[in-house]
């Protein structure tokens, strides 16, 4: 392992990749605790729902021949909606049934509703599938183009793969960006956060409206998923547990509830998490190998909330009567 | 058009609203006074749906109010300016006027906007800004701009006064009294008795829970009791 400026670059793609994968796991953690101020903690098994849905859809298509006649873009964009409105439709199914009776009850009550409705996804996910394929593991079918490589000069190659994850989470992130501060739909989730009686008496419907907060931060976590499953290709039940646990420390590392701050701690994680498990052991000297990295980048994110225990761009104070 | 009947409201064990029953008319500005811990803000926030009654009815305009949930109460043309302004602190000054026209099929009309400037040139000055930003009376004006921006039928204005220099309550008061000579009934939650008594048409005493007292503005201005407890002798 060396410092060439080819790795390097090669290291930062991967940092990048995982940091977006990230950024669009916790734009659920944040979302939801920006109105209800709770931790869904199912929302990583919400996740891998989409990469599953993905995988299906996938896999239909190759088996019923249709994957050969279609355009790998379309192809890409139908198992990412589906894995979109699947994830986001389990997210607003779990709000309505797990957590809403539980509204106004002490905060640990619904906190270990989400822990059963997360050991509930994954059982339910490993019955369908072992029911349906005779075994929880699944192999993405493999898109031709997403083992090429796209050459940027001479040193430098990057994984086609990479590209997508980071153009898709790019659009999906503009068109939140959109979604919450210019339309009207928007406003009224971030009214909600902030005031949810006050928003009530603008006429704005605050249970529809948290169910739709669920809905749209599902819906990023499906996408992550699919694209997950089409970077990494081996997925099963338990693969969402410790990319959503990275997620929810990104969205922390960010400052919970700030839509902004869950891309930045998204990205800071994925990157230290790639650079620590590159240069680690030359760094040490062979002291640490890159097994350790989730040592290293834990050890600083825990530093730097010490110095901002509201995250980077978390609120400092709190505006307002 | 409002009718309230024999309103009782519990939290948890407290009995807050005792059988509170009283009426407001069309076109009329109404004030309910009453010392802190009355059940002002109570009366106020059962009418709008956040808080549930264990009995009683409230009528608007002859319809039951009091089983609807919270967002269609505006609908029904009843906008509640909350106490403590209660404005959104991270949205702009213009987005939470959008957020007051929720309820407007078409959004929040030029029109509309263009009332809530002039009446309150200052914001307009600050669209842009965040409504955290704002000092009291900024966000008082705006809360109350946001309300308007329901195009409400009536206006429940809960201790708009709270806060504000003197001055400022007068401007305040004076602008409400033009909304409501526009033709918007109001209901004037105010522990300020002499200004609000100054501007409304009639009044309603609350002490822990029930009404005491109720008549014109004249009649209530000219009472020992509330001369005594409300205006200072
Ligand atoms: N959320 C609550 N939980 C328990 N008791 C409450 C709650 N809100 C109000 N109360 C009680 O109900 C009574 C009426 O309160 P309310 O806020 O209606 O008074 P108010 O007349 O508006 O007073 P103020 O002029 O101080 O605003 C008070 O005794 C208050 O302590
Ligand atoms: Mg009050």
């Amino acid at each position: 392992m060396d410092f060439s400026s080819g790795i390097f670059f090669q290291v930062a793609v991967d940092g990048i990749v995982l940091g977006f994968m990230y950024a669009l796991i916790a734009l659920g953690y944040t979302m939801v605790y920006g109105v209800l101020e709770f931790i869904n903690f199912a929302h990583s098994e919400i996740f891998i729902l989409g990469a599953f849905v993905g995988a299906e859809l996938l896999l239909g298509l190759e088996a019923s021949g249709a994957l050969a006649t279609l355009h790998p873009a379309a192809v890409i964009l139908m198992i990412v909606l589906a894995g979109m409105l699947a994830s986001g439709l389990a997210a607003a199914a779990l709000e309505r049934i797990a957590y809403r009776p539980l509204r106004g009850a002490p905060r640990l009550v619904p906190l270990i509703s989400a822990i059963g409705a997360s050991f509930f996804l994954q059982d339910f996910i490993r019955f369908i599938e072992s029911l349906w394929r005779n075994t929880f593991y699944l192999n993405y079918p493999t898109l031709d183009i997403l083992d090429q490589n796209l050459t940027l000069g001479a040193a430098v190659e990057i994984p086609f793969k990479s590209v997508l994850v980071i153009f898709t989470a790019l659009a999906m992130l503009a068109g939140l960006y959109l979604f919450v501060n210019k339309t009207k739909l928007g406003t009224a989730i971030r009214a909600v956060a902030q005031d949810p009686d006050a928003a009530a008496l603008m006429g704005i419907p605050v249970d529809r409206i948290i169910t739709l907060t669920f809905f749209v931060g599902g819906a990023m976590g499906g996408a992550a998923g699919v694209l997950f499953g089409l970077h990494y290709s081996l997925i099963n039940p338990y693969s969402g547990f410790v990319p959503g646990l990275k997620a929810f420390t990104a969205a922390v590392l960010g400052g919970i509830g700030n839509i902004p701050g869950a891309v930045l701690g998204g990205l800071v994680l994925g990157l230290m998490e790639a650079f620590a498990a590159s240069y680690l052991a030359v760094i040490t000297n062979g002291a640490f190998g890159a097994e350790y990295k989730d040592v290293f980048a834990f050890a600083v994110l825990i530093l730097i909330l010490i110095f901002r225990p509201k995250g980077l761009l978390g609120e400092t104070v709190r505006e307002g009567a | 058009m409002l009718r309230v009947d024999d309103l009782h409201v519990y939290y948890d064990a407290i009995h807050a609203l005792q059988g509170v029953s009283f009426r407001v008319d069309k076109g009329e500005m109404v004030t309910l006074l009453g010392a802190n811990g009355a059940g002002k803000s109570t009366t106020l926030k059962t009418i709008s749906a956040l808080l549930r009654a264990k009995s009683g009815t409230i009528e608007l305009e002859g319809a039951r109010l009091d089983r609807l949930p919270a967002h269609e109460i505006v609908r029904r043309g009843i906008a509640h300016v909350p106490e403590g302004r209660r404005v959104f602190p991270r949205l702009s000054v213009l987005e939470n006027l959008q957020t007051g026209a929720y309820s407007q099929s078409g959004g929040a009309s030029a029109d509309d906007l263009e009332r809530v400037f002039n009446l309150f040139p200052r914001l307009k000055e600050r669209i842009r800004q965040k409504a955290g930003t704002l000092s009291g009376g900024e966000q008082q004006m705006l809360a109350i701009g946001r309300g308007l921006m329901a195009c409400p039928k009536m206006l429940l204005l809960d201790e708009p006064s709270m806060g504000l220099a003197p001055i400022l309550v007068e401007q305040i008061f004076a602008i409400v009294q033009a909304i409501n000579k526009e033709g918007v009934t109001v209901l004037l939650v105010e522990q300020n008795a002499a200004m609000a008594l100054a501007i409304c048409h009639r009044g309603y005493v609350l002490e822990t829970g029930k009404i005491i007292l109720e008549g014109t503005a004249a009649e209530l201005s000219g009472n020992d009791r509330v001369r005594q407890a409300y205006l200072g002798g």
